[in-house]
């Protein structure tokens, strides 16, 4: 210590100075402004340019919205009450007052019933609700979630109660089959094998020897058109009908021999099994058992066709069932690229890259009008069941593809490991490998399913009424209504924004809660 | 045209499936119900109104026929169709007729084996230009940036017109009629091109119809009619001879009121009579009971009745008759008679 500071020094603090507050310019929102707007003279300017052009356009917008007319029986009642109040060229809001109904629900659907649509929503936001918050809720609620598409089929189509809650009742006797055969004894599921294996080889080949004579008969109408595309199209027909006869009787064989000679693994008698008398009980047990049923304690609602719905009930029916059936097919064919066994590789290989290939939109017109041609007039599939098979196809090889981006992110180790411990593919699936490539996938998952549920206005193109088609057709074209536009686009945009947006922040919220392994 | 062919081919397969049913009319009997197919929407022609159901001058004409067929005019199932389905559901049998402004072509008469049953309105296509554009006539338009909806024949006709009177001009291609309007009126466009029947409807419900003229032109002749498929004679002779009995009951003087009086009173007249059925055996010659076309006139009207309620001047749509008076009065409406 040296003596300088006892001399120089007169005097020392021994109590420390209250702290004053920062200066105004650095602190509060005018530091923030300064910082963030202020910084610089191209940043100020770029501001002030910023700002003036946000006013002019909530200037521009928000009379339009604010004198909009919500009460009107047509666009030319509209303008001339405009006209009235001087706010001319305002929004004309009623026509969402007047065609409410049609927006939500279609203007086939009938008025009485709404209240069905209106619940089977409530229901999907209640129901999902364990599905979706697995890890909050007990798990015996997914009991819920599981009944839930009966319940809504039978509120939005109606009909009666019995035909869903027999599909149920059906569903579980497959389900039991299924544990019956898997349990028999290995002779005896020898001899299931043989019969299931003959039975399946004959249907086989007979659906083939069909498929051929259509081909053949494709093949000749084809080739009587004229020119270079109907000579090489009705040659392709032909050489496919002719690979088909040649190949219908030895597939059956094939087909057969391998169902009966898998008795001991039992893994594909037991499926093959089970899907035949699935199919079989659809068909043959369904319809004679609800109307058995149903004429006994009679419960119905009034049937409502496919094709009277439409409005944005069409677009959540399609997103939602489109979504949940895409992920897990999604799934089985993400899983079946990586497979080793050359069939299910190639099935999948070539399932995915041709639906890729294929804009959405041709799939659905296939779906409307080219499957009209193959079917007789009044025994075609729903329509409905139409699009969303095209839909869930189409959504399901993109989400395989993402899956499989989770599945090659995975540490080869990984799949080691699971090896390593002694679990099979399944067990090594279920608990190592798809927890952790589903997490990856989220991001992606979820960009293809706001993607999908925005292509369901794509049906309007095929003249289903969809919330779009709606619009386009009977608002746009009505008499009343005539060529509105700004009003009906908005109103659509903002509901599509609210599921979506919705659906964006569900998934960062999970992608938070499953981060268990990077914190 | 190779696609033509091809789909034609499809088509050729899909009526060898259709023939080997019963003939249309068992079928619609059966079915207690008529599949008609309409437009998505047109103003005045089809659209559904607030309450949900079908109206305009297009959903008449099917409700006439199910009225005469099934005694019912609201036993119609009516089947919305774009412009790119509508022949494939034709042809594919999900719908019995078309009632759809679909334009009578040669291609589409014979190529793709369709049978036109008549026209039930005379159109053409047009030009709207503002007026203070001072353009007068088509001919002055060179130069001009045209909004014309892509896919239709009026585009072609477009092209057509221009090119043989040699004027250049630059088009806007636009998808729907609404967005056409929304175009032309942001002053995308010069000149908005369409039948005329659409440009009127258009223009009557602009916020100022009189800133806006119609040219005098009419570059093309689309006469838009009901069809059906090509093979079953009995049906067609059905749908065209409903859609007559609306003409002739405009001819005539019968209307949907006064057509229940005349036919229990008898009148004077014996085409009337033969009209209403109470007289010789017309209805039972298409395979139909005597009142048919009493029934028809009575669901929807004589053809002037139904103009006027859907497209005439008194309604939003604002039409003059013009082409689509009765021959009686210069135009274009006439109907072979009831004999």
């Amino acid at each position: 210590m040296s003596d300088t500071n006892a001399q120089s020094v007169a005097f020392v603090r021994n109590s420390e100075i209250p702290a004053s507050p920062p200066p105004l310019g650095e602190t509060g929102p005018v530091k923030w402004m300064r910082e963030n707007l202020f910084s610089g003279w191209v940043n100020s300017v770029m501001t002030v340019i910023a700002f003036l052009l946000i006013a002019r356009f909530i200037m521009g917008v928000f009379p339009w919205f604010w004198n909009g007319v919500w009460d009107a029986s047509s666009i030319k009642d509209c303008r001339n009450i405009m006209a009235d109040a001087g706010t001319a060229g305002s929004a004309c809001f009623a026509v969402l007052v007047d065609r409410w109904d049609h927006l939500l629900f279609g203007f086939k659907y009938p008025a009485t019933e709404y209240w069905r649509p209106t619940l089977a929503f409530v229901l999907l936001v209640v129901c999902a609700m364990p599905a979706l918050f697995a890890m909050y809720l007990p798990r015996k609620l997914l009991i819920a979630t599981a009944l839930y598409p009966f319940v809504a089929y039978w509120l939005i189509w109606g009909g009666s109660l019995w035909v869903p809650v027999v599909i149920l009742g059906l569903l579980a006797v497959t389900a039991a089959i299924y544990l019956f055969i898997e349990g028999l004894s290995v002779s005896l599921r020898q001899a299931v094998a043989g019969i299931v294996g003959a039975l399946s080889g004959i249907g086989l080949g007979y659906l083939l020897y069909l498929g051929a004579q259509e081909l053949w008969f494709i093949s000749g109408n084809v080739s009587a058109g004229e020119g270079i595309v109907s000579t090489v199209a009705g040659f392709v027909f032909m050489i496919a009908a002719i690979f088909t006869y040649a190949f219908f009787i030895p597939m059956g064989i094939f087909v057969g021999y391998a169902i009966y000679n898998s008795y001991e693994d039992g893994g594909l008698v037991t499926i093959v099994t089970t899907l035949f008398s699935l199919y079989a009980l659809m068909v043959y047990g369904l319809g004679p058992i609800s109307a058995a049923i149903n004429s006994v304690v009679p419960i119905e609602l009034e049937a409502v066709a496919s094709r009277d719905m439409g409005g944005y009930m069409l677009c959540m029916i399609l997103g939602t069932v489109c979504v949940s059936l895409s992920i897990p097919l999604g799934v089985v064919l993400a899983l079946g690229r990586q497979s080793n066994m050359p069939l299910i590789k190639g099935v999948c290989v070539v399932f995915i890259e041709f639906i890729r290939g294929v804009p959405l939109i041709t799939l659905l017109f296939v779906a409307n009008v080219m499957l009209a041609y193959f079917f007789p007039p009044e025994s075609s599939i729903d329509l409905i069941l139409r699009v969303i098979i095209m839909i869930t196809a189409f959504s399901a090889a993109y989400i395989a593809e993402v899956i499989r981006g989770g599945l090659a992110a995975l540490p080869k180790g990984q799949y080691e490991a699971a090896d390593s411990l002694g679990l099979n593919y399944t067990q090594a699936t279920r608990l190592i490998i798809l927890p952790q490539a589903l997490k990856i996938s989220i991001p992606g998952i979820v960009n293809v399913a706001v993607g999908l549920f925005k292509d369901t206005t794509l049906v309007s193109v095929i003249s289903m009424f969809d919330i779009v088609g709606m619009i386009r057709g009977p608002i746009q074209q009505s008499t009343d209504w005539i060529s509105i536009y700004w009003e009906v686009y908005l109103f659509a945009a903002a509901v599509f924004f609210v599921v979506c947006y919705s659906i964006s922040q569900y998934s960062q919220w999970l992608e938070r809660q499953l981060q268990t392994g990077h914190r | 045209m190779k696609k033509t062919v091809f789909l034609g081919a499809l088509t050729l397969s899909g009526l060898a499936a259709v023939a080997a049913s019963a003939g249309t009319l068992d079928d619609v009997k059966a079915r207690g119900i008529l599949n008609c197919g309409v437009t998505t929407g047109v103003p005045g022609f089809a659209a559904p109104n607030a309450s949900g159901e079908w109206e305009g001058f297009d959903v008449d004409v099917c409700r006439a026929v199910a009225a005469g067929v099934l005694g019912d005019p609201t036993a119609v199932e009516f089947v919305p169709t774009t412009g790119k389905t509508r022949f494939t559901a034709l042809a594919s049998g999900e719908i019995d007729m078309l009632a759809r402004n679909t334009t009578w072509t040669f291609s589409r008469d014979v190529d793709l084996k369709f049978e036109f049953i008549g026209v039930n309105y005379y159109d053409g296509q047009g030009f709207m230009v503002p007026k203070e554009l001072g353009v007068s006539s088509a001919l002055e338009l060179d130069g001009a940036t045209v909004c014309i909806q892509t896919g239709t024949t009026t585009e072609l006709n477009l092209a057509d017109y221009f090119r043989s009177n040699n004027i250049s001009y630059e088009p806007v291609p636009i998808e729907t009629g609404a967005e056409a309007v929304q175009q032309y009126n942001a002053g995308a466009c010069d000149v908005y091109t369409t039948d005329a029947s659409a440009l009127a409807a258009q223009r009557a419900n602009f916020p100022d119809p009189s800133a806006h003229v119609v040219l005098p032109e009419i570059v093309s002749k689309e006469p838009l009619g009901p069809l059906v498929r090509h093979g079953d004679n009995e049906w067609g002779d059905i749908v065209r001879w409903t859609l007559n009995a609306l003409i002739s009951a405009e001819e005539l003087g019968v209307t949907s009121v006064n057509a229940a009086g005349l036919a229990a009173d008898g009148s004077n007249n014996p085409e009337i009579n033969r009209l209403l059925g109470t007289e010789s055996n017309l209805g039972e010659q298409l395979g139909l009971d005597a009142d048919w076309a009493k029934r028809a006139i009575e669901a929807v009207g004589n053809y002037g009745e139904s103009f006027a309620r859907n497209i005439g001047e008194s309604t939003p749509i604002g039409l003059a008759r013009g082409l689509n008076a009765s021959y009686l009065d210069g135009g274009l409406i006439y109907s072979p008679p009831f004999r």
